[in-house]
């Protein structure tokens, strides 16, 4: 198959705001009736709708072409934002968000390949950056030039194989392997700093023998130059610390240590999709109910 | 022809085979001249050698991964089980030195529950021949095989002359009787082998099967042994939860069938680290501490019966 790998003809004519507003409202919509990891799926969300929007040469079309750039997302519970920047981009029907946790379905707490433009399951930590270096390294062998995207948490960085996998993707000179890490600042309970502290990330990329830049994570006009420049350095796989704030987009949830995870009922779903959208915006508490 | 070699020629075969390592090399040394870029030495990182055989699976490619026993299985034992096992990638597994082949290593490299975590693994092929010329012929099934398999390395000369070509989930029955039935796999078919002959020296027929396979595991060679024999012994390297004493427990539950057997294991402890003859000798799995233990055994129920 030859397939001319574009980017998404319906991502480029979507406005970015809008859309990662929509997506906001989906995982809000998502945290209830059972819930959902609502902290990381909002900091990583604007993250993901500038990858899928902006950098990946993927589509729903080309989403099995070996040509095709990859996105694995390693941290898993953030998957809401995933499943909703893939709804609004037509690779799914938005309608099966509705069926979330539900067994008609398979959109549950973690990612899985049942869900069309999820690549691997995930949901243990540290596991992907070493399935994509797999991947990034057989590429490689055939002479490609797709790239494979591997999306961390800033918690994540305490697994020993994240850094083990670092190793070998800098031994192996892996310059199509790109680790995007999602730093809120919070692991599950607590902030990483007062907890096992990672900073300065960027310096342990570089020492490990990656490039990388630091991007505000929610500003895609920030964003757009530095996926723009991948690789940064020819030769060593990159790194992007995307400086993010946990639960962004919704003031009362943003930087909480007891919001990582969040069961709303529909009273607390309405007034935060208020919060969301602005007063006057209640019609949008229907669900499928799209932003544009 | 040797493991290295046989893997070689079938790399040479088939591009979709890259060979793996975590740093361990003896059996593939001459690999990396000849594979080039398929050949992936990830350095001294189980964890990292199983999920980057993940991806390139994911990717079409058949891999094959060479570590040490112990740590394949147990350091990247989640790995294995999450990235392999639920996607029910074909990533082939090779683990060196298990059970007493890690001689004198001493318990972290022992691998004796390597079978019990392997077969627990929905999916999981668990391969255990009995010598290389058996792995040898083994090899081509298992990579033509679409699931992941989890093979007990081992390099040494023929224990038995095999007859019968290599299949999933079929045994290989070395010797046919009624009075004892010993159950083995991997190397012990050598010492099993050796038991054989003295019992039949002391007037008792013995049935020697050899597994090969432990998941899937041929039921029938199980059954049909305890049918025919007054005892059946399972013999093994491993400990006593989790491999072939405990798989021959789940057959008979299974197909209602009982009988006496005797099963010789490790228990629940690590082996005294020595020279493998010594290890056999001083832990009673030399052919005639075998043949010794399974006589004892029978002698008691010959004459309770």
């Amino acid at each position: 198959m030859t397939v001319t790998l574009e980017q998404s003809s319906l991502a480029t004519v979507h406005d970015l705001p809008a859309l990662a507003l929509a997506v906001r409202g989906h995982i809000v919509r998502m945290a209830t009736r059972g819930g959902c990891f609502i902290g990381a799926s909002l900091s990583c969300a604007d993250l993901l709708v500038h990858l899928y929007s902006r950098v990946l040469r993927i589509s729903p079309e080309t989403r099995d072409d070996p040509e095709r750039d990859y996105l694995f997302l390693s941290k898993g519970h953030d998957v809401p934002a995933l499943y909703a920047t893939l709804a609004e981009l037509g690779w799914f029907d938005r309608g099966r968000l509705a069926d979330h946790l539900s067994v008609r379905d398979s959109l549950y707490w973690h990612p899985n390949r049942n869900i069309p433009g999820v690549e691997f399951h995930s949901g243990s930590l540290g596991h992907l950056l070493s399935v994509g270096l797999g991947v990034a390294l057989d590429i490689k062998l055939r002479g490609g030039t797709n790239r494979v995207f591997v999306v961390l948490g800033d918690g994540e960085l305490d697994e020993g194989s994240v850094w083990e996998a670092c190793l070998v993707a800098a031994a192996y000179k892996l310059d199509n392997l790109i680790a995007v890490v999602d730093r809120n600042e919070l692991q599950a309970n607590v902030r990483t700093e007062e907890l096992v502290p990672l900073e300065p990330i960027p310096a342990k990329f570089e020492a490990f023998g990656w490039a990388c830049h630091t991007v505000d994570g929610h500003d895609f006009s920030a964003m757009e130059p530095v996926f723009d420049s991948l690789p940064f350095t020819a030769g060593r796989p990159s790194a992007v610390v995307a400086r993010t704030v946990r639960g962004k987009g919704l003031p009362s949830l943003e930087r909480r240590a007891d919001r990582w995870f969040a069961d709303f009922n529909a009273d607390e779903v309405a007034e935060l999709l208020r919060e969301l959208h602005g007063e006057g915006a209640a019609e949008l508490v229907t669900e499928g109910t799209v932003v544009r | 022809m040797s493991y290295g070699e046989a893997l070689q020629t079938l790399a040479f075969q088939r591009d979709d085979l890259i060979v793996m390592t975590a740093e361990n090399r003896a059996p593939i040394r001459g690999l990396p001249s000849s594979l080039g870029p398929r050949f992936v030495d990830v350095g001294i990182c189980e964890q990292t050698l199983i999920g980057a055989a993940a991806g390139l699976a994911l990717r079409g490619r058949t891999p094959v991964a060479h570590a040490l026993a112990a740590f394949l299985t147990m350091r990247a034992f989640e790995f294995i089980r999450t990235d392999v096992g639920i996607a029910r990638l074909p990533v082939k597994l090779v683990g060196y030195v298990p059970g007493f082949l890690s001689e004198a290593n001493g318990p972290t490299h022992q691998a004796v529950e390597d079978v019990a975590l392997m077969r627990g693994i929905p999916g999981m092929r668990v391969v255990c021949p009995a010598d290389e010329a058996e792995l040898v012929a083994a090899l081509p099934v298992i990579l033509d095989d679409p699931s992941p398999c989890y093979v007990r390395y081992t390099s040494l000369p023929p224990a038995v002359r095999h007859s019968e070509p290599f299949a999933f989930g079929k045994a290989e029955v070395l010797a046919d009787g009624d009075g004892v039935a010993i159950l083995t796999y991997g190397f012990l078919v050598r010492e099993a082998e050796a038991a054989r002959v003295r019992l039949e020296e002391q007037g008792i027929s013995v049935r020697l099967v050899n597994l090969r396979t432990l998941a899937p595991v041929d039921e029938e060679a199980i059954v049909e042994s305890v049918r025919c024999a007054r005892l059946t012994v399972t013999v093994e390297d491993h400990f006593g939860t989790g491999g072939l004493a405990s798989i021959a427990a789940e057959v008979l539950l299974r197909h209602r069938v009982t009988g006496r057997v005797y099963p010789i294991h490790l228990g629940g402890r690590w082996f005294k680290p020595a020279l493998l003859p010594t290890v056999l000798d001083h832990e009673g799995f030399s052919g005639p501490r075998l043949a010794a233990r399974i006589l004892s055994q029978f002698r008691e129920i010959r004459d309770h019966d």
